[in-house]
């Protein structure tokens, strides 16, 4: 596991107790269509948030706003304690629905120019990044020959290589399989057990059972339930020492 | 991370793609080789007129190709939404707008040196003037191409039909700088003129439409 609090290079960790994701008010408008519906909520750094919701339930859109990808058309929001996205970009971590990989270029040579863009130029993170997703940093087939799946795992490993405190993950698990899914999931919550916080908007609840600290649950572009007892439920979706 | 070092990685990470795809240089060349075969045969020249003609020929010739080139610059970041994992980093987009407009100046110049052996045998031409002159008006006229297309590339690349959208925006506003690389061109091929102010008009246009595309980069890469 590559990330530790002492190579992260965005400086000091932000206290456990600290808000690390603060939403006043969040709308996002798409012409007439409201697919955020005034959001407020608190998320606390160090916890595991697992997003659910139906297609259109505005989950990757609230994504993509606390990303800093889309400016909200009304209300306002703090990131790790500062307003402008921008000023704490390298202590932030973005998975997208889509890879985010060049396909013209290997595994190595994607992670090698990505944490170019953190300031970091060692060989050594981008291969820790790769075998923590379970890639062979020796491989040198082009991303273009990769699998899905394979394409998933590295786009994890990009989104993490430089440590971010704050990570956002779309759909991690998309087109992975069940027990790669597993792995992945596993990592994260040895990442969250870091001290980094980590939201996962996913449709495949389950696996994150045990392992997300809560599940938040949106629908019609709003929250609508948030259940702090997900880390004490098993993969089947039961509470843990419940008798079935 | 510095916007020298980042728009050099940005620069590298291009080049090595274009070298292994060659998507923007193949298709650049066909275009500009099929201008300069059917042109020779539209009109047929003597050595006199080839040097009157030449400079609108050959920059013409220039812009469309790098249209070509210019369409592709943008395509490589869209696939994926690469451009998100570059908006979400702390990079300089400035960097990323040096690198392309860089890399699509390489490209072009690359053309315009393979291609200029073929104008001269196609068209007969000998230049009156000096040519050092000639290759300072190649350098500035491709930089005014590729700057501007370059962030009217970006500008057009959530438009649906990007690929008409750029010669549509690009043509209009590249007239001054086509316009003063065709009179400088023509005025060095056939010596009757001196090509100083279109030079530096070049120069002038050069400097101002890099400012201009660098001050408002930002705004067009995070434009929703």
């Amino acid at each position: 596991m590559t990330i530790t609090a002492e190579c992260n290079p965005a400086g000091a960790e932000v206290p456990s107790s600290s808000p690390a994701i603060v939403l006043e008010n969040l709308v996002k408008f798409f012409g007439r269509f409201a697919a955020i519906r005034g959001i407020s909520a608190t998320f606390s750094a160090g916890r595991l948030y697992v997003v659910l919701g139906d297609n259109g339930a505005g989950k990757s859109t609230l994504l993509r706003i606390v990303a800093g990808l889309m400016e909200p058309s009304q209300g306002s929001f703090s990131l790790l304690g500062v307003s402008k996205v921008r000023e704490v970009a390298h202590r932030v971590g973005y998975m997208g629905h889509a890879p985010l990989l060049y396909d013209e270029l290997g595994g190595m040579e994607n992670l090698r120019y990505f944490s170019g863009l953190y300031g970091l130029h060692d060989d050594n993170v981008c291969q820790k990044a790769m075998q923590m997703v379970g890639l062979d940093p020796e491989l040198s087939r082009r991303v273009g020959q990769y699998s899905q799946g394979m394409r998933q795992r590295l786009s994890l490993a990009r989104a993490v290589l430089h440590d971010p405190e704050l990570i956002l993950l779309d759909e991690p698990f998309s087109n992975v399989d069940l027990r790669s899914a597993r792995e992945m999931a596993a990592v994260l919550g040895h990442v969250r057990d870091l001290g980094k916080t980590i939201f996962v908007v996913t449709h495949q609840a389950p696996l994150m059972a045990g392992i997300a600290d809560e599940f938040v649950h949106m629908a019609a572009g709003q929250i609508v339930a948030r259940d702090p007892s997900a880390r004490e439920l098993d993969p089947s979706g039961s509470k843990v020492g419940t008798a079935q | 991370m510095t916007t020298l070092a980042m728009t050099r990685a940005t620069l590298l990470k291009d080049l090595r793609m274009e070298w292994r795809s060659k998507d923007a240089i193949n298709s650049m060349l066909f275009f500009a080789l099929l201008v300069v075969v059917i042109f020779s045969f539209a009109f047929n020249p003597t050595a006199e007129e080839s040097r009157r003609i030449a400079g609108g020929l050959v920059w013409v010739a220039f812009l469309f190709a790098a249209v070509v080139a210019l369409n592709q610059t943008w395509a490589r970041e869209l696939r994926n939404q690469v451009l998100d994992a570059y908006r979400v980093s702390p990079a300089p987009p400035n960097a990323l707008f040096l690198a392309k407009a860089i890399g699509n100046f390489l490209f072009v110049v690359v053309l315009e040196a393979l291609m200029t052996p073929l104008f001269v045998v196609f068209y007969d031409l000998r230049s009156i003037g000096p040519v050092w002159q000639l290759v300072v008006v190649a350098l500035l006229g491709t930089w005014a191409l590729v700057v501007n297309g370059t962030f009217f590339a970006a500008l057009s690349i959530r438009t649906r039909s990007r690929e008409i959208m750029l010669p549509l925006i690009l043509f209009p506003i590249s007239i001054p700088a086509l316009l003063a690389m065709v009179d400088a061109t023509t005025s060095i091929l056939t010596g009757e003129a001196s090509p100083d102010f279109w030079i530096k008009m070049l120069a002038v246009y050069d400097v101002v439409f890099t400012a201009v595309c660098l001050l408002l980069f930002e705004s067009v890469l995070n434009a929703e």
